[in-house]
């Protein structure tokens, strides 16, 4: 056991909150699909499927939040853009579901998906192929954004394009793919997106047993993705990356090829971001070209934002509040809501650089000084590198 | 006497306006005569009309050549019939006021046939290609060009030395050469001459009537009509490429505008101020409510928009540097994040005051309408317009940071902070000035932008990211750079347009930046400094 939680902690001090996150997030999704399932409909404790629906729809965003935060937390780089692979994976998930529909579509063709009889296409395209296979769709999730994202990194982080820059091009990036996905002529559905999936792998989409396995899968493998990204981050690798965050130009002239561990932070954070699109499109049911609006991504360096970067826990803290916030805003007072996003946009960054995890921190120091050292050491840190 | 008379009905006509429609109509003799009139009879009473009216009498002859010329059976006082959204109405065919309570079993249809008909037409040209305005005559011949025959050219042919007009001539000449060239009955040199003459026109008729000419059956009208078509051809290439250039331009000064107040804030402060758009959106509702303020004075509500523009965007700009970005100093990212809040508060504020559906601002009418320099190529004024002024805001823009104390004092911060403050610059004043200024030219380029596109609150998101790409692209703190790559990037985008669409420019292009940006992070004009970074 103790063995078990050095495994976990391993290395930096954030990593305390590992194991207790893990066994929460499990214990939590656990109990409420137990109780989705197993107690009647009348029951207090009954928990309905649309919420079970809305916490995995969370677990999408806590995921795709943590892919944010290792980039933009650990290594500096802020993306803009993020909302392009994780639509990226959406689409190939949205494509393996579209194909499974078969011929109970409006127009009942076996092969072809109902747009592209719309738009009298008399054959699938070559990027249709092959995604009936789940195998391959999920792969093609995986790596298609983990493609992109190595081009685009290869060739950013090599010549040197860095800070605002950067997002400014990781955000021109995902418009032109909004742009592209909306015309019809490339074959995703046009401005409609994909919809009306049936079922996945056999399993019919709108059974309450598919969506909370669905649940279940996303909670399981958001508990993975934190403690692999914890590892990853606390190794030898993670050290260079901080390093890079601090301070690049130092770095390089140690000898750090740094370019060269930012493209693969880039490619293993935009891996991560198609995964949770690829989990989301089955829960929400649809993937249109919207998910690759500007704003969308920028919504997501706000969860980050919020929860504290740096901080992965910080970032999936973030990602849950912000978007529970957002559906009770939008329930009660849906004008008010892009107030308060704006506010929480100025507030956080004015008053709250480090986020709740740093407020937490900051009232834990109050009790502890030692604390309070350790945290001094960092915050020069960070200092330095904004010079 | 009769031009006595007809003087009187000229000056009653005017007179009459509210005095019911058939009275004045019913002063001229001739006019109810009209009515129940035999076809043969109807000739020599037109002529009549057409004698003593002059221009006046078009309208009733264009209604009665489309045979909506009623009659009142009352009193034989004439009438038009005109179809207004569905249902028929029956108006004075001079003053169009509406003749109330008319059902169509009050009147009677005055008939035409075709030798009438005939007769109205030469009529009608006759009048008009004797009328005093040149314009008028110039139109007239410009219409008859698709439907010459023998009456009507040699009624040109008669004009045609009288006229003093050059721009008339020149398109009489052209009806006649079109008539030479058509008919057969004329010898072979002289069609050829016409055709050859044809060929340096770009009329539409001219070229139909090549066309038609390139299947004739001898082979020497032939060759000629196919290669005055090319020569035309190549003309009119020449006109196009103009026109894209020109429209290319347009969306430059457009680029231009939207980004030159972002290539300051950005550029020579080094802010990123993702609220950009939104002042130009604040300049665009600025307009908006100028014009509700003084829905009279449409014309004029332009010169009281743009300083009005210039200073709420301005202001709002103050505001955000004192409050924001003041104490997000050296932090771009932070700043980057805190002014996206500014932005959507910005939008949704607008939002719940103004609605969240488009606003239309209605042009100027100076502004409105195009300058036709000839058949394929006329260039919309408002565009011209907003080019002209883009290049003004520009230049303007140039000599205040060049030659004013403010902009010395901009230049100075911007280089070297710390050596400015030890001079005694007031950074904290400057700061906010030079964030002003950026804001408040944003709201200005609003102005421009509302003659174009809607007025609603998306407006300035829709230009944000465009103008961070060309102020990156020309090269941060690049004035001249801006202006370069606003207009290349315009004229790119609108060059890629006919062969890709408009979707698939606007992404080619982006790539391109994308591209662009890794090859010289600096942009196209980068600064010289021996930073290591």
């Amino acid at each position: 056991m103790t063995r078990l939680t050095e495994w976990f902690s391993a290395g930096r001090s954030s990593g305390k909150h590992t194991l207790p996150f893990v066994v929460i997030l499990l214990v939590v999704s656990l109990l409420a699909s137990g109780a989705n399932l197993l107690l009647p409909e009348d029951s207090a404790l009954y928990v309905s499927t649309y919420t079970i629906t809305l916490l995995g729809k969370y677990l999408c965003y806590a995921m795709l939040a943590l892919a944010v935060d290792i980039i933009w937390g650990y290594c500096g780089i802020l993306s803009l853009g993020h909302g392009a692979f994780f639509a990226l994976g959406g689409y190939a998930m949205g494509m393996y579901l579209m194909r499974q529909i078969g011929d109970r579509g409006v127009y009942g063709d076996p092969l072809l998906p109902d747009f592209m009889v719309f738009l009298d296409w008399k054959e699938l395209p070559w990027f249709w192929l092959g995604m009936d296979n789940f195998g391959f769709a999920m792969l093609m999730a995986v790596v298609v954004p983990g493609l992109l994202a190595f081009v685009f990194g290869w060739l950013a982080f090599r010549s040197r394009v860095t800070g605002v820059y950067l997002s400014i091009m990781t955000q021109a990036l995902t418009y032109a793919l909004l742009l592209a996905f909306f015309r019809n002529e490339m074959g995703f559905g046009g401005n409609n997106g994909l919809t009306d999936f049936k079922e996945i792998l056999g399993f019919d989409l709108q059974a309450d047993s598919t969506r909370v396995s669905l649940f279940m899968i996303t909670a399981f493998l958001l508990a993975v993705l934190f403690v692999v990204s914890q590892r990853i981050l606390s190794s030898r690798f993670g050290k260079v990356v901080l390093a890079i965050r601090d301070a690049e130009a130092r770095s390089r002239f140690i000898g750090y090829r740094t370019d060269r561990y930012k493209v693969w932070l880039f490619v293993y954070s935009a891996v991560i971001a198609g995964i949770a699109g690829a989990l989301y499109v089955p829960q929400v049911g649809i993937i249109n070209p919207g998910e690759f609006s500007p704003i969308n991504s920028i919504e997501m360096v706000i969860w980050v934002a919020v929860g504290g970067r740096g901080t992965l826990i910080g970032a999936v803290i973030g990602a849950i509040l912000v978007n529970y916030a957002k559906t009770r805003f939008t329930a009660i007072l849906p004008d008010a809501w892009l107030f308060a996003l704006g506010a929480m946009f100025v507030l956080v960054t004015l008053y709250l650089p480090k986020g709740l995890m740093g407020l937490y921190a900051q009232m834990m120091a109050k009790r502890r000084p030692r604390i309070l050292e350790e945290s001094a050491v960092k915050e020069s840190a960070t200092k330095e590198s904004e010079v | 006497m009769r031009h006595l008379i007809a003087l009187c009905c000229c000056l009653f006509g005017l007179l009459s306006f509210s005095v019911q429609a058939a009275e004045s109509s019913q002063q001229d003799p001739f006019l109810t005569e009209l009515a129940g009139a035999k076809f043969k009879d109807m000739v020599p009473i037109l002529d009549q009309l057409a004698e003593i009216q002059g221009e006046a009498i078009l309208p009733l002859f264009h209604t009665l050549l489309g045979g909506d010329l009623y009659y009142i059976k009352a009193d034989k006082s004439l009438v038009g019939q005109f179809d207004e959204q569905g249902a028929t109405v029956y108006k004075d065919v001079f003053n169009q006021t509406l003749v109330p309570n008319l059902s169509k079993r009050d009147v009677k249809k005055i008939r035409v046939n075709n030798t009438l008909r005939g007769y109205l037409r030469n009529a009608i040209a006759q009048i008009q290609l004797t009328a005093k305005s040149p314009k008028v005559r110039e139109s007239a011949v410009r219409e008859l060009l698709s439907k010459l025959d023998a009456d009507t050219v040699a009624l040109i042919e008669s004009l045609y030395a009288k006229e003093t007009n050059n721009k008339v001539k020149e398109a009489m000449g052209l009806a006649l050469s079109m008539h030479t060239a058509s008919s057969t009955e004329l010898t072979l040199p002289n069609r050829l001459v016409a055709i050859e003459r044809l060929s340096s026109s770009l009329e539409g008729d001219a070229r139909n009537l090549l066309t038609t000419l390139t299947k004739d059956e001898n082979p020497a009208i032939v060759k000629a009509a196919t290669s005055a078509l090319e020569k035309i051809a190549q003309r009119a290439n020449r006109f196009a490429f103009i026109d894209q250039l020109f429209f290319g331009l347009s969306l430059g000064s457009v680029l231009l505008l939207a980004s030159i107040g972002l290539a300051i804030t950005f550029g020579v402060m080094g802010v990123i101020n993702m609220a950009h758009g939104e002042m130009i959106m604040l300049g665009a509702y600025t307009t908006y409510v100028v014009q509700l303020m003084m829905p009279n004075y449409i014309d004029y509500s332009i010169w009281v928009a743009i300083p009005a523009a210039f200073l709420v965007s301005g202001l709002m700009g103050i505001l955000i540097e004192r409050l924001v970005i003041r104490h997000l100093h050296g932090r771009p990212l932070e700043t980057l994040l805190a002014t996206f809040g500014i932005s959507l508060i910005l939008q949704q504020l607008v939002r719940s005051i103004f609605s969240p559906l488009n606003r239309q601002v209605s042009t100027p009418s100076w502004m409105s309408g195009s300058w036709e320099i000839n058949p394929v190529l006329s260039l919309t004024l408002n565009r011209l317009y907003i080019l002209a002024f883009a290049l003004l805001v520009f230049f303007a823009l140039v000599i205040v940071l060049r030659k004013t104390s403010l902009g010395l004092n901009v230049r100075a911060v911007s280089q070297n902070r710390n050596m400015a403050k030890a001079m005694g610059v007031k950074t904290h004043w400057v700061d906010a000035m030079t964030f002003g200024l950026g804001s408040g030219i944003a709201g200005i380029a609003g102005v421009a932008l509302s003659q174009l596109t809607n007025v609603g609150p998306n407006l300035g998101q829709a230009y944000i990211i465009d103008s961070f790409m060309v102020v990156v692209f020309g090269g941060v703190g690049n004035l001249l750079g801006t202006l370069v790559a606003a207009f290349s990037l315009g004229i790119a985008t609108k060059f890629l347009e006919p062969t890709t669409g408009a979707v698939l420019a606007a992404i080619i292009v982006l790539v391109f930046i994308i591209l662009f940006i890794q090859k010289r992070p600096k942009g196209l004009f980068p600064q010289k400094g021996r930073a290591a970074e």
